[in-house]
């Protein structure tokens, strides 16, 4: 009788003690990030387009809207100005280097905004179940069904353009993908030997989110929410295309959209900023599969 | 358990197709909530927004919308109001058009639909050639270049794509038009008219589809590889079956099934997609509508745009989960 007891008691101490011995100290998983190759040239890139752009007022200190240099010059061509100049004589390269600081700027934050609405909504649907389930998954299906570009605009157009209310937008329009990943997951740890044990020594609900399922989910959310900050930047580039940019600064999508009048004689305008974006979501989809390869390593792809 | 989907048996189908629906009514209706959430966001009061900004009503209208929305009357009320309104189709009046919203909606139905089912198409039949020969030569050079183009496609911007072709095909090379459903000279009919505006049609495709070639190309690619490992597949090739029978029979058929649940699932973004390209192409479309009510500061038709597509995202959604069970008869509906 007083067997059954104690060895429960030794299983529950294993699995909550196991848990912690096999988390890996970070500088190893900082090694294998680094020795995957697709990784490591996707974070140079963004780690390079980061700086550029909060050093963009150390780097040059001309204001991007400023003109600089003859209208309409060729890359490649002017030694003060390497990428050339837009028809207002404003120098493409600062501008380039400005602008990431507004794409990367509302990428993260809507991709933030999209991560810490889906995971909180996606961990309670699945931890709780039952009608909180039936309610939130409801309500993703709600925002899954509204075309995410549509309701951006939406949005963006109700709250008249800013920085802010872009990043809002697109993170209201994204983040159902990672509610119904972390549900999922939720669900699958709820029901986990170590999940269970924790409910037998009786942690509280908070304690089991944040300490057991939340820890174990996290390489899922830390990858889509990389993918996020992709596609974020790819939205804010299209909003800002249509003529939904903030209007007081200057993002790869605005360039776009302004280099369209001048297509037909000076296409490197339009071809310039969206390399740039095109460089950028690049490395953010390579830095998510790497981070994908190293975090969840039975994930096996092709 | 698993009983098939009886051909004949239409009834069960029409009764499961009827639950679907009746599903899909608080969706919808949960939209239309947040639209007249949206409505009363916006500065200025509810008729202000509803009329169209900067004047565009006459006073006399202006007044009938107050009275008819009862503005003095409590939210709820006015809740009611807007959604019996909206359950009798009407989504008001765009007096920058001078027609319906719903008409105005409808008017453009037809050319988003051909711009997404002819992009649709085109994405999947390249998506899937491309994806099984990257199966096919497997760690290979073909496979090594898809894989490579493929990630690149993925993160580049749509209507970039659209620029930069408009600039290579009817700049350049002056081959096809760069913007525009037909000719400005117009008169056509018939067959001329199709070829006018099949020629019209290319680049806006190939840029819409380019996304998708890509997301098809990969799934493709990994769901070959892993039916190709599979019993039935073996005892296709085990019984003396053609190489390419067993993959277009076997193989393929099977490897369809999760790319039809992503074309499901995707087609909100495709409608965004099409709102961008509508733009760069001036294609005629609810895209370009919607692009076109920002600029005229008509948010009610906005709003119209998106109630209206994402019913069109419901019927979507209803139709691949049809196909699904054509696709895969084991798959039971319920």
């Amino acid at each position: 009788m007083t067997v059954v007891p104690l060895t429960k008691a030794t299983r529950v101490a294993t699995l909550l003690s196991g848990r912690k011995r096999a988390r890996r100290p970070s500088s190893s998983f900082l090694r294998r990030l680094l020795r995957n190759r697709s990784a490591a040239f996707g974070g140079a890139v963004l780690i390079a387009a980061a700086l550029a752009a909060v050093f963009a007022g150390a780097i040059f200190d001309a204001d991007p809207l400023d003109m600089v240099g003859r209208p309409y010059t060729w890359p490649f061509t002017d030694r003060l100005h390497p990428l050339g100049t837009d028809m207002l004589g404003r120098d493409i390269l600062v501008g380039l280097v400005y602008a990431a600081r507004v794409s990367l700027t509302v990428g993260f934050a809507a991709a933030a905004l999209s991560t810490i609405l889906g995971v909180s909504l996606g961990v309670l649907a699945g931890y709780f179940g039952g009608w909180t389930d039936g309610l939130i998954s409801r309500l993703t299906e709600v925002f899954q069904t509204m075309p995410p570009l549509i309701l951006a605009v939406v949005v963006v157009t109700v709250l008249s353009p800013s920085v802010g209310s872009i990043a809002c937008g697109i993170g209201i329009a994204s983040w159902p993908q990672i509610a119904r990943i972390v549900r999922a997951e939720t669900l699958r740890l709820r029901d986990s030997e170590f999940v269970q044990a924790a409910v037998s020594v009786g942690e509280g609900h908070l304690r089991i989110v944040t300490g057991h399922i939340l820890p174990n989910a996290l390489p899922q959310i830390v990858v889509t929410g990389s993918i996020l900050v992709a596609s974020a930047i790819l939205t804010e580039a299209a909003l800002a295309f249509l003529g939904l940019g903030d209007p007081n600064e200057i993002s790869w999508g605005s360039m776009i959209g302004a280099g369209r009048e001048a297509m037909r004689t000076a296409w490197y305008m339009t071809a310039l900023p969206g390399l740039a974006i095109t460089a950028v979501v690049l490395s953010l989809n390579l830095l998510a599969d790497g981070l994908n390869d190293v975090l969840n390593p039975r994930a096996g792809n092709g | 358990m698993r009983k098939p989907l009886p051909v004949a048996g239409s009834s069960r189908a029409l009764r499961y197709l009827g639950l679907r629906c009746l599903q899909a009514v608080p969706t919808v209706i949960a939209i239309a909530v947040l639209n007249f959430f949206f409505l009363r966001l916006a500065p200025g009061d509810l008729v202000d927004t509803m009329a169209g900004e900067a004047g565009a009503a006459t006073p006399e209208y202006m007044a009938m919308l107050r009275q008819l929305y009862g503005l003095d009357q409590p939210v709820w009320t006015q809740f009611l109001h807007y959604l019996s309104r909206l359950a009798h189709l009407n989504l008001g009046y765009s007096f920058r058009n001078s027609t319906t919203v719903l008409d105005l909606i409808l008017s453009r139905l037809p050319n988003t639909a051909l711009l997404m089912l002819s992009s649709l198409a085109v994405a999947l039949v390249g998506g899937v050639a491309l994806g099984t020969i990257g199966a096919r030569w497997r760690g290979r050079w073909p496979d090594a270049l898809i894989s490579a183009i493929s990630t690149v496609g993925f993160a580049t911007p749509l209507f970039w794509i659209g620029l930069m072709l408009i600039v290579l095909f009817s700049v350049h090379l002056r081959w096809l038009p760069a913007g525009g459903m037909t000719d400005v000279e117009g008169g056509r009919t018939g067959l001329p008219y199709l070829l006018d505006v099949a020629r019209h049609l290319v680049l806006p495709v190939f840029s819409l589809a380019v996304f998708y070639v890509t997301i098809y190309a990969r799934m493709t690619r990994s769901a070959v590889l892993e039916v190709r490992e599979l019993d039935f597949v073996r005892t296709a090739r085990a019984k003396g079956l053609a190489p390419r029978k067993v993959m277009s029979r076997h193989v393929l058929r099977n490897a369809l099934l999760p790319i039809v649940t992503m074309t499901g699932l995707q087609f909100g973004t495709l409608l965004s997609g099409s709102v961008v390209i509508e733009t760069v192409f001036a294609w005629p479309g609810m895209g370009r509508l919607a692009f076109d009510a920002v600029f005229q500061r008509d948010l009610n038709l906005l709003l119209g745009v998106l109630l209206f597509s994402s019913c069109l995202v419901v019927v979507s959604n209803l139709c691949t989960d049809l196909l699904y069970s054509v696709l895969d008869p084991r798959i039971e509906v319920r």
